[in-house]
């Protein structure tokens, strides 16, 4: 079902007009509202007016995570904190996170996207849609709840984590749809088996799986072991959420809901566009939303466009599965996780020096993180008992401050690879 | 009497161990006892050396992690019940002992390396049974 067909289906040049109308009048507000944009633009020497089309949109600046942190944490909001009635965080580079806020409006608008990208994966009225995101400041679990509930299905707000809960819920209420991550899906898998629970005995059919990057073998993977349609959706907070663009039922790419969100494709580089289908850096403004409305974000995420017309019907232009990502940002189970975070951690730790390695590996379907630190003369203690406190100290600082459990291994001195240049922090096994 | 034990990081990964008995070997360097404390992922390497502070030197010049400890050389009678009885006193005077590790090297006498958490209470008390007990200094060309 196509639940938007007026929008999902319009010509090209119908879309062109909605979003220009939608582009100028967001400039002009953000300009006008927000004090940070309008000194961005009037460093590029712009006003509201020199923005016509969306052909113009490569002339307006780029917003980066650092704005956002600079301007914590309402600072990006452009409407008074009366209008605003919900607000979602992520984690940010130096432990503060990334704020969002949404007016009532936005929450409609949200709830529509999601519900589109709902109806899009094949999910109807009559489905039991179980929420395994993490309801929250993410906004995995509350995204989806709300696009459910405005689908028209059965939403179970279980959110995230107590496998044996969901597997049981899974069974008594006859879940179809599950919304979570894709290596949460291989573990729920992996945990059936073991509660010797077939996937033919129950009744899922689909799955809405996103939040974190995984690759076609995964999604076979996740297909055979559960016996479902695996859906991959996109979204990021500092856009709206879950629900910027989704599959259809052919899996050829995630529909972006452009009449609110205007994606382009930028060389990292050179912060030029690049020509159309070239693979780049994505980049997304928002042409409705109230609260926090966001010009050119780069998302860091790398991918291309394709504008040919789906086999679903839908003209909404597609991007690809996303390709890597431009900073080194990890996403591991889920969570945002910076290599620098680790440096100020260890640099805390008097006894540590900052020099260590992050190795990422798959094991099975959940992320498993070593953190190699060099032992170093003046905290090397003839005593275990000494080694194994410090090495527990560590691992608890990190886990307070990443919000992820990590192994942490010592390490002989100078073991450590050292280099002139960037140093290589971080070896990602993880086939994605 | 107290001599000084050399102590080594090294990671559980094969040819550690290999390359700090070579670096020994090639400065003349003589062990008379050594043992390894490992964990899952590391150990402890604990020497006793003709020379530790040469030792050291080399070792950190290779970039180990190295460290000088103190630690208290007893004798015990090589017999059942020889060291029970050791172990009895500093029982008794609450003296508890991080780690220890021993070995014979005659038909009389065992040689036990002690590495209380307090030294020199330790060797207050040790000082009081020093026939029984103590190793004299220079009797054992450590």
């Amino acid at each position: 079902m196509i639940w938007n067909e007026k929008i999902e289906c319009a010509s090209r040049a119908e879309m062109d007009a909605i979003q220009s109308e939608r582009l100028l009048q967001t400039v002009k507000r953000i300009y006008h509202s927000n004090e940070s944009y309008r000194k961005k633009m009037q460093e590029k020497g712009l006003v509201p007016g020199d923005i016509k089309s969306i052909s113009d949109i490569s002339k307006l600046p780029f917003t980066i995570k650092s704005d956002l942190r600079d301007n914590y944490p309402f600072g990006m909001f452009t409407t008074p904190m009366s209008e605003i009635v919900r607000v979602h965080a992520s984690s940010g580079t130096t432990g503060k996170p990334t704020v969002v806020g949404y007016t009532r409006n936005d929450l409609q608008m949200w709830a529509e996207v999601v519900t589109r990208s709902l109806a899009m994966a094949g999910v109807h009225k009559n489905d039991i849609v179980q929420v395994a995101y993490g309801y929250g400041l993410f906004t995995g679990g509350l995204g989806l709840h709300y696009g459910t509930e405005n689908l028209g299905a059965t939403v179970i707000p279980i959110s995230g984590g107590n496998t044996d809960k969901q597997i049981l819920l899974m069974q008594d209420f006859g879940t179809s749809v599950i919304a979570c991550t894709p290596s949460y899906a291989l573990y729920l898998a992996e945990v059936m088996k073991e509660m010797n629970v077939s996937p033919e005995s129950l009744k899922m059919r689909i799955g809405i799986f996103g939040a974190e990057p995984w690759s076609e073998n995964m999604r076979r993977e996740i297909e055979t072991k559960l016996k479902i349609k695996a859906i991959d959706i996109y979204g990021l907070s500092e856009v709206i959420g879950p629900g910027v663009s989704c599959e259809c039922e052919y899996q050829c790419g995630m529909h972006v809901m452009e009449d609110h969100f205007i994606p382009e494709i930028i060389n990292p580089e050179t912060l030029e566009p690049v020509n159309p289908g070239e693979i780049g850096e994505l980049v997304f403004s928002t042409v409705t939303k109230e609260g926090m409305p966001i010009l050119r974000y780069r998302t860091r995420d790398l991918t291309r466009l394709i504008y040919d017309k789906c086999k679903c019907g839908r003209t909404l232009v597609r991007m690809e599965k996303c390709l890597g990502r431009t900073d080194d940002m990890l996403i591991i189970r889920g969570v945002n996780v910076f290599p620098s975070q680790i440096e100020t951690v260890l640099l805390e730790i008097s006894e540590t020096e900052p020099h260590y390695l992050l190795i990422i590996d798959r094991e099975g379907t959940l992320d498993v993180v070593n953190l190699m630190v060099e032992v170093q003369e003046q905290f090397f203690s003839d005593e275990i008992k000494q080694l194994e406190t410090l090495r527990k100290k560590i691992t608890d600082r990190i886990q307070s401050t990443l919000g992820i459990s990590i192994r942490v291994k010592l390490v002989e001195p100078k073991t450590i690879e050292r280099t002139a240049g960037k140093a290589k922090r971080v070896i990602d096994n993880r086939k994605i | 009497m107290i001599i000084k034990q050399v102590s080594v990081f090294l990671e559980n990964k094969s040819g550690r161990l290999n390359e700090v008995t070579q670096i020994l070997s090639d400065a003349g360097l003589n062990m008379s006892a050594f043992t390894i404390a490992d964990t899952s992922d590391f150990g402890i390497l604990r020497l006793i050396v003709s020379d530790p502070e040469k030792a050291k030197f080399l070792l950190k010049q290779n970039n180990f992690a190295v460290q000088i400890t103190d630690v208290i050389l007893v004798k015990s009678p090589n017999r059942p019940g020889g060291l029970a009885k050791m172990l009895n006193i500093l029982n008794a005077e609450n003296v508890f002992i991080e780690y220890m590790y021993a070995f014979s090297n005659s038909e009389e006498t065992a040689v036990i390396v002690l590495r209380p958490t307090d030294l020199q209470k330790c060797m207050d008390i040790l000082q009081n049974h020093r026939s029984e007990f103590l190793v004299n200094e220079g009797r054992y060309s450590f």
